[in-house]
């Protein structure tokens, strides 16, 4: 049952790795058949320096939605918060609805133009399925591991870190997964409000019409999110340790 | 060692448990028995005070327990529950020294004794210290959540319905090995079950609780022999005499230096001493005393020469240690009327029979 599991997943990650090289492989034929990759390789020095600017973006939000979502999250998943949690998990579920531009926007209201509000928007934006899914994670722990380890001796804090935390680490790794592919996607929104990043060649490339210009941005801006996913996946997959995870 | 007195739970409107008065020697096992909802839990969970009660007190070893910290007195007590509740994210081994560790003892030592731990209950150590408990079967998780409860050597151990998820085949042998391993350690054990076979078992003394209010808190041979009222007896079960039968050994039944006979005794000889006793056979032993067969009156009518000439095989003994459950048991297989009872050796201890065992049975509720 376990071996058949593990078998599974070794079988899952060998295969996404597989589509991922084929899908490089026919981005890579088309480019440079059309004649797009001559185009973009004029644009070589700036591809570069977005990409940093996008993964600075990326790491720098994303770092932030995580510091602060998983103690939220557990937070509101404390039982001693009464109804209290469970009306504010709901709140942050309408959270989600609201559309990403939204967030951005009310964030440049905020904080002027330039990275600092498209961080802000951006952590807001990855924040909401961290908190989620670490409330949801910690809510599904089993009642009797909690009483067991109540019952021989462990205090509150031993409960939440030896216990809870480890046991609900799988779920919250998915949930730092969905929002970094969220994350990833979004990020060539900031340009919008200043922020930089990849969007620039994108939204520069739907202005001129330039083809070439809009392709060195999306491309990469693609092959980021694929990388950042499978990277993510993979971290969740090794560092969640093996008894807690179905995976393995 | 452990002493309830008027101890009292209400919830809201109800009474969950009512003014039980409890004491448990060190060393025993006190069973708390009693249909669903009669409070069995809820006096458990006050002894380690997972529940404050909202009357009456709890002593273990002389001291009141609400003077100690709960975080303490639960290091102190081993726990165990009918979920196991082993942890996921830990290995066995670690999830055995959880209580170790948080006590801050040497890890090394610590890991040697989880070992020893699990080969007691037949896991052997290479192949499962390091396994997490989601590569167990539920039997195996549940001989972990046991010894896990014993890890840090506590004078005391509460367990609720710690083997009421298993099979009934399984369950037999893991209650055995339990009573292995507490006569090996000798902690003072309460034990919540709503199994009369499994109190039976393996009580010291049973506690019968309905709705809260504990009935009779008796030996289990006293509380199959002589139940207080209506509602024990409907529960312990019409065939409680038959229950009883495991309770009592071979050795303390028996009819104790029997009449024997030897391969070279004289068949006159023989037939002399049955007549003298009674018997209309007799067993005939080797010379360190083992059990050879036995000759009956009946075959010996008319014959001559020795013992040994005439002799038939005995289809079946049982030795001396086993209990009358057993005993009687083969004697039905058998179709025998009587069994001849044995040391480990073979050696001929003495004989029981069907009318002795149910002469004694009977004894007990004439005496009363
Ligand atoms: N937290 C609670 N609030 C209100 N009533 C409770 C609570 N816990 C238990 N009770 C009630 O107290 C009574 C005793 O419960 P308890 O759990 O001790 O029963 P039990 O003998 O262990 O039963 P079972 O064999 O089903 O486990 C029940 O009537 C139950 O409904
Ligand atoms: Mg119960």
């Amino acid at each position: 049952m376990v071996e058949a599991h593990r078998h599974q997943a070794r079988a899952l990650a060998a295969l996404w790795r597989v589509a991922t090289l084929a899908l490089v492989f026919t981005l890579g034929v088309w480019a440079s058949t059309s004649g797009t990759l001559g185009a973009m390789m004029q644009y070589r020095e700036d591809i570069a320096f977005l990409t940093v600017q996008h993964l600075e973006l990326v790491a720098i939000s994303g770092g932030i939605a995580i510091a602060t979502g998983i103690p939220i999250g557990i937070l509101l998943a404390r039982r001693s918060l009464g109804l209290f949690g469970p009306v504010l998990t709901q709140l942050i579920n309408l959270g989600t609805t609201v559309p990403t531009l939204a967030i951005l926007a009310l964030a440049m209201t905020v904080l002027g133009l330039g990275a600092p509000p498209a961080i802000f928007g951006l952590a807001v934006l990855t924040l909401l399925p961290i908190v989620l899914n670490t409330v949801a994670g910690l809510r599904a722990v089993p009642p009797a591991l909690i009483e067991a380890a109540r019952g021989m001796g462990m205090t509150n804090l031993q409960i939440l870190l030896q216990v809870e935390i480890p046991n609900a680490l799988f779920v919250i790794a998915a949930g730092i997964r969905t929002a970094l592919a969220i994350n990833v996607g979004t990020v060539p929104l900031a340009f919008l409000i200043g922020g930089g990043g990849l969007g620039e060649l994108i939204f520069t490339g739907i202005d001129l019409m330039d083809t070439g210009l809009l392709l060195a941005g999306a491309i990469p801006t693609a092959l980021l999110a694929v990388a950042v996913d499978f990277i993510a996946g993979q971290l969740q997959f090794w560092l969640v340790p093996r008894g807690v995870n179905p995976l393995r | 060692m452990i002493r309830l007195k008027n101890l009292t739970k209400i919830y809201g409107g109800i009474t969950a448990v009512d003014n039980v008065s409890i004491e448990v020697g060190a060393g025993e096992v006190c069973v708390l028995l009693g249909p669903s909802g009669c409070g069995k839990t809820t006096t458990m969970k006050m002894i380690n005070r997972l529940i404050e009660p909202s009357g009456g007190r709890i002593f273990i070893g002389g001291k009141d327990v609400t003077e100690v910290d709960p975080v303490q007195l639960r290091r102190s007590i081993g726990y165990v529950i009918q979920q196991i509740g082993l942890f996921p994210n830990k290995t066995v081994e670690d999830n055995i020294c959880v209580v170790p560790d948080m006590l801050g003892q040497d890890r090394k030592t610590s890991r040697k004794r989880a070992a020893e731990l699990l080969e007691m209950v037949n896991l052997e150590p290479a192949a499962y210290a390091k396994r997490y408990p989601k590569e167990l079967s539920g039997g195996q998780q549940q001989r972990v959540g046991v010894i896990r409860a014993l890890a840090a050597d506590p004078p005391v151990l509460l367990m609720d319905e710690p083997f009421g998820a298993i099979d009934p085949i399984n369950r037999e042998v893991i209650q055995d090995e339990f009573m292995k391993l507490q006569a090996a350690m000798k902690k003072t054990v309460i034990f919540v079950s709503h199994d009369i076979d499994e109190a039976v078992k393996m009580a010291s003394r049973i506690a019968i609780f309905r709705s809260g209010r504990l009935i009779q808190y008796d030996t289990p041979d006293n509380i199959l022999a002589h139940p207080v009222d209506s509602f024990v007896a409907d529960f312990v079960g019409h065939d409680r005499t038959l229950k009883r039968l495991r309770l009592i050994t071979v050795r303390d039944a028996m009819a104790t230096e029997p009449p024997r006979v030897t391969p070279d005794d004289d068949v006159d000889t023989a037939v002399a001493l049955m007549k003298r006793h009674g018997h209309v056979s007799v067993v005939m032993v080797g010379p360190q005393g083992k059990v050879l067969g036995f000759v009956r009156l009946e075959a010996l009518h008319g014959k001559r020469g020795r013992v040994g000439e005439h002799y038939e095989k005995l289809t079946s003994v049982v030795h001396v240690d086993d209990n009358l459950r057993n005993a009687v048991s083969q004697m039905f297989a058998n179709d025998q009327s009587w069994l001849a009872c044995v040391s480990t050796e073979g050696v001929y201890q003495g004989y029981i029979t069907q009318r002795s065992i149910t002469h004694l049975l009977g004894a007990t509720y004439r005496d009363r």
